[in-house]
């Protein structure tokens, strides 16, 4: 496992920093050369910014004073529907799209 | 000022009791995964991708965000500006500029480019992350992907988790 300490969903490395980004599957490759142990883990040395304030406000759930105290949710509701990145995306869809896989649960 | 890693589980437990929910049961795996080590050199090696980042390609039908365990074939040689990202969990702003954060198609492609590995297989898979039922998980999907990487014989997998 490589651990990389960035905010979620920049996993494989920092957008369009190809440096970053190859240096993190790098990593993974070396290590799944070199792991002699199963679990090994590599720490990457990148760092998002100079200092980590970013993890201050992560999950981090917001008293909501208007409602006598109560905590906001603030995370996104979940949908049964697909989410679509673009609207248009909708309209590209042909068929039951073929390399749609889904499985019995 | 340094701080340690974001403790991601402590902070899941205070989020569930602040908003008055049970709290959330993390998955424990007793067992430590088998060790494979590869018999070739990484130059040789055909490199699978699996990601678990919400990511399909413009066309596909997109993930929904309710325990979506369906998973979709990308052809490893997809127009970069054709992939897609939806999440309810992670901030879209990057990947949606920048696929590769969580979905490294162009690194890959530069690796096999460059000699570093082998070649890619026809397909990589991405399917959703935040499935609540670790069950479906370990029992459906999983045991399904990993027939997919046999059946491509890949010599080594990638997990990108968000």
């Amino acid at each position: 496992m490589v651990y990389l300490d960035f905010p979620l969903g920049h996993t494989a490395g920092r957008a369009h920093d190809v440096q970053s980004q190859r240096a993190v599957v790098v990593a993974a490759l070396r290590l799944l050369e070199e792991s002699r142990q199963p679990g090994s883990t590599t720490k990457l040395r990148q760092r998002w910014s100079e200092d980590d304030a970013w993890k201050d406000g992560v999950m981090r759930p917001k008293l909501n004073v208007d409602r006598g105290g109560g905590f906001d949710d603030d995370r996104v509701e979940r949908f049964a529907t697909p989410q679509y990145q673009e609207s248009e995306d909708a309209a590209l869809v042909t068929g039951n799209c073929p390399t749609c896989v889904w499985l019995e649960e | 000022m340094r701080q340690p890693p974001v403790d991601y589980i402590e902070r899941t437990r205070e989020q569930y009791a602040s908003l008055g929910y049970p709290p959330y049961q993390w998955v424990r795996n007793q067992e430590p995964s088998t060790l494979v080590i590869p018999t070739k050199p990484m130059h040789e090696w055909r490199v699978g991708l699996i990601a678990s980042g919400g990511i399909y390609v413009a066309g596909q039908i997109a993930f929904h965000f309710r325990d979506d365990i369906s998973y979709r074939e990308i052809a490893f040689e997809t127009p970069t500006d054709r992939i897609r990202t939806t999440h309810f969990a992670y901030d879209l702003t990057d990947s949606r500029r920048d696929p590769n954060v969580v979905f490294p198609l162009d690194t890959l492609r530069g690796l096999v480019r460059d000699g570093t590995v082998g070649e890619l297989p026809t397909h990589a898979y991405t399917f959703m992350g935040g499935i609540y039922s670790a069950r479906k998980v370990r029992d459906v999907l999983a045991p399904a992907l990993v027939t997919r990487l046999l059946q491509d014989e890949v010599d080594v997998a990638l997990m990108v988790p968000v």
